[in-house]
């Protein structure tokens, strides 16, 4: 099957005053159509980095200064800007994180969905534009009148709602939604999910999903990858990655998610993310591992394929490759 | 609803209106001075007329004027004539009524200050906006910078030193008035030439003095709202840079403008009077300046009464219009 994503080696540095910090490094990644992976790790792992480096919407001091993100068959990273403008939404589309305030709040939402497909050449007639925006309101499970109110007339849930709506609007082959339900009450979060579902089996697009909430992404997912310092630890099927997670950061993180046998028991991962600017030389990992060997300290492990389907980058699993 | 507001502000709109004018009554009368008795009396001391017939003249002014009245019916005459727009009769330009004066002088102020304080607003809050829009070449967002500069030169200064150099020195425009002397005012476009060069040393101390505030705070507003989620979430749309500035950055940066827009042109008259003053222009602000200074209250009453409700017909305004510019203000 032609994967429907392909990242290559995708590196993104921000230049700040205290030095280089690489937000991402070397990432690698291939989804197929229709997959669902879950994109996790702590807060300044790079998760949202990725997220914008795939609509090449790093902003200076950050820079892409290498890889590529092949969509079907378009590289988007050689893409002109002009180009690159047409391609978000209609080949990667993003759900944004604070659906609350990601909707003008002084124009329709029509005007919003409208805007969007004028802004990409589809040879659509006014009239279908509209009818198109209304479709898509229907697909998630929104009314049609919706597309005449104002963003201040929904509630957040219906908020989130109308940006899907958006986000799929031009059929998107990569949907990146980036923590789409982390303000929604936990009712409202699963039937946004539902609908992410239910629209993304339509579109057959794969999706990224980057949050936090492990529940979730154990429920919702496919796949899940783990960040850990702009650099992908582990990635496998949700089943392995939550009953036999294999990188030393994976099964901390697995580890660290209470359980109702241990309540009250908190277990955490010893010391903080080093920070971007200054890391530990080898594995970033390697000061906080609980399985380091000497090896750690020196060279960065590969990302490679340790099992069918599974990926890793740690020297512990250097030999069974 | 929507019925029921506009009425509603209207009522209050009157109110206001009715609350300034009662002030504007009393005031003067608490202190007990009298105009007329002042006027003449002064007349008197520099030897105008006998002493023995000022105070036939004064009482008859009095009379004249309504001021031998009791006060509370000089109250009624006064509201009932407002109620008529009738705002006297000035009492050194007589028997010009308040109204003519006002009338003369209106299209004067309009002409000049009303109209910089549009282009003010226009120009400050694009080169604001333009100034805090990070994509914008580098030269355009320092346009602004000298007019932030002059902000801290007063406007009079200014005008004081454009007088002094393009109108004294190079004789480049006419130093005051607002036409020239000996031409017949009429609707040629001759005339109006004539009219525009006299404005355009006045206008430009106008303009250069209140543009940098408006960068100022447009700056201010635009760094914040470019930083909201839903000007991140157009680019994600893959709108073009120009739709994004205009629909989701300027639209919503621009709100709080629009009331202190409001609020600038209300202040139009008291901002420019120095300038009327020194270009010889005869606006509402000489006008004010004039009865001030010959002790015309009828007038002064007049033409604080004409700000006021100028000012709070604005406030209407904007009330109205601002449900119509944020649809969530709605009641």
């Amino acid at each position: 099957m032609e994967p429907a994503l392909k990242i290559n080696n995708l590196q993104v540095s921000y230049y700040t005053d205290a030095g280089r910090a690489r937000a991402l490094d070397g990432v690698n990644l291939t989804l197929n159509p229709g997959e669902k992976l879950g994109l996790v790790g702590e807060s300044g792992s790079g998760k949202s980095t990725m997220a914008l480096a795939m609509m090449r919407m790093i902003k200076p001091p950050g820079r892409i200064e290498g890889g590529e993100v092949i969509i079907g068959d378009v590289n988007l990273t050689t893409l002109s800007e002009e180009d690159m403008l047409k391609a978000r939404l209609s080949r990667i589309a993003y759900i944004p994180q604070g659906a609350m305030n990601s909707l003008n709040p002084v124009t329709r939402i029509g005007a919003q969905m409208v805007d969007a497909i004028k802004a990409h050449d589809t040879g659509m007639s006014k009239k279908e534009i509209i009818e198109k925006s209304m479709e898509s309101l229907e697909s998630v499970d929104l009314k049609r009148e919706v597309f005449k109110m104002y963003p201040h007339e929904l509630s957040g849930g219906m908020k989130q709602r109308v940006c899907i709506a958006i986000g799929i609007l031009l059929e998107p082959q990569v949907i990146v939604a980036d923590e789409p339900t982390s303000a929604l009450d936990v009712i409202t979060q699963r039937q946004v999910m539902e609908t992410i579902d239910k629209v993304q089996d339509k579109l057959g697009a794969a999706i990224i999903l980057i949050g936090h909430d492990m529940g979730l992404m154990a429920q919702f997912v496919d796949r899940v990858a783990v960040m850990y310092t702009g650099r992908l630890m582990e990635v496998s099927s949700v089943k392995d990655m939550f009953t036999r997670p294999k990188h030393p950061y994976a099964v901390d993180l697995i580890h660290s998610l209470p359980n109702l046998e241990n309540k009250g028991v908190f277990k955490g991962i010893p010391g903080v993310a080093p920070a971007l600017l200054r890391l530990p030389s080898g594995c970033s990992f390697h000061p906080r591992c609980s399985q380091a060997i000497e090896i750690c300290q020196k060279d960065t492990p590969p990302y490679q394929e340790i099992e069918d389907n599974r990926f890793a980058a740690c020297h512990l699993f250097q030999e069974k490759a | 609803m929507k019925i029921r507001k506009i009425i509603e502000r209207i009522f209050f709109f009157l109110l206001v209106v009715w609350a300034a004018s009662t002030i504007t009554f009393f005031i003067p009368r608490i202190s007990s001075r009298n105009p007329v008795r002042e006027r003449f009396g002064q007349l008197a001391r520099s030897g105008g007329f006998a002493p023995a017939d000022l105070e036939i003249i004064i009482e008859s002014f009095n009379q004249k004027f309504g001021l031998d009245l009791p006060l509370w019916e000089q109250y009624t005459n006064y509201v009932g004539s407002l109620a008529r727009l009738d705002l006297g009769v000035s009492m050194f330009q007589f028997p010009k009524t308040v109204g003519e004066l006002i009338n003369e002088s209106l299209p004067w102020t309009i002409g000049l200050l009303v109209t910089t304080t549009i282009l003010s607003f226009i120009i400050g809050n694009l080169m604001g906006a333009i100034a805090a829009w990070p994509k914008a070449p580098r030269w355009l967002r320092n346009l602004a910078m000298p007019f932030v500069l002059f902000m801290g030169v007063p406007p009079v200064l200014l005008a004081i030193f454009l007088l002094f150099f393009i109108a004294f020195r190079l004789k480049f425009l006419p130093l005051g008035g607002a036409y020239s002397i000996g031409t017949v005012p009429n609707l040629s476009l001759e005339f109006a030439l004539d009219v525009l060069k006299h404005q355009i040393l006045p206008a430009t101390a106008m303009i250069f003095g209140s543009v940098g505030g408006w960068v100022l705070s447009m700056r201010g507003m635009g760094i914040t709202i470019q930083g909201e989620d839903y000007v991140l979430f157009a680019e994600h749309k893959g709108l073009s840079g120009f739709t994004i500035f205009k629909d989701y950055y300027l639209r919503n940066a621009l709100l709080p403008q629009v009331t202190a827009f409001a609020l600038a042109l209300g202040n139009v008259v008291s901002s420019g009077i120095i300038i009327e003053q020194l270009f010889g222009l005869p606006g509402i602000g000489t006008l004010l300046h004039n009865a001030i200074k010959f002790n015309d209250f009828v007038v002064i009453y007049g033409v604080v009464l004409f700000i006021t409700i100028a000012i709070a017909a604005l406030m209407v305004f904007v009330e109205l219009l601002y449900p119509l510019l944020d649809p969530r203000i709605q009641d």
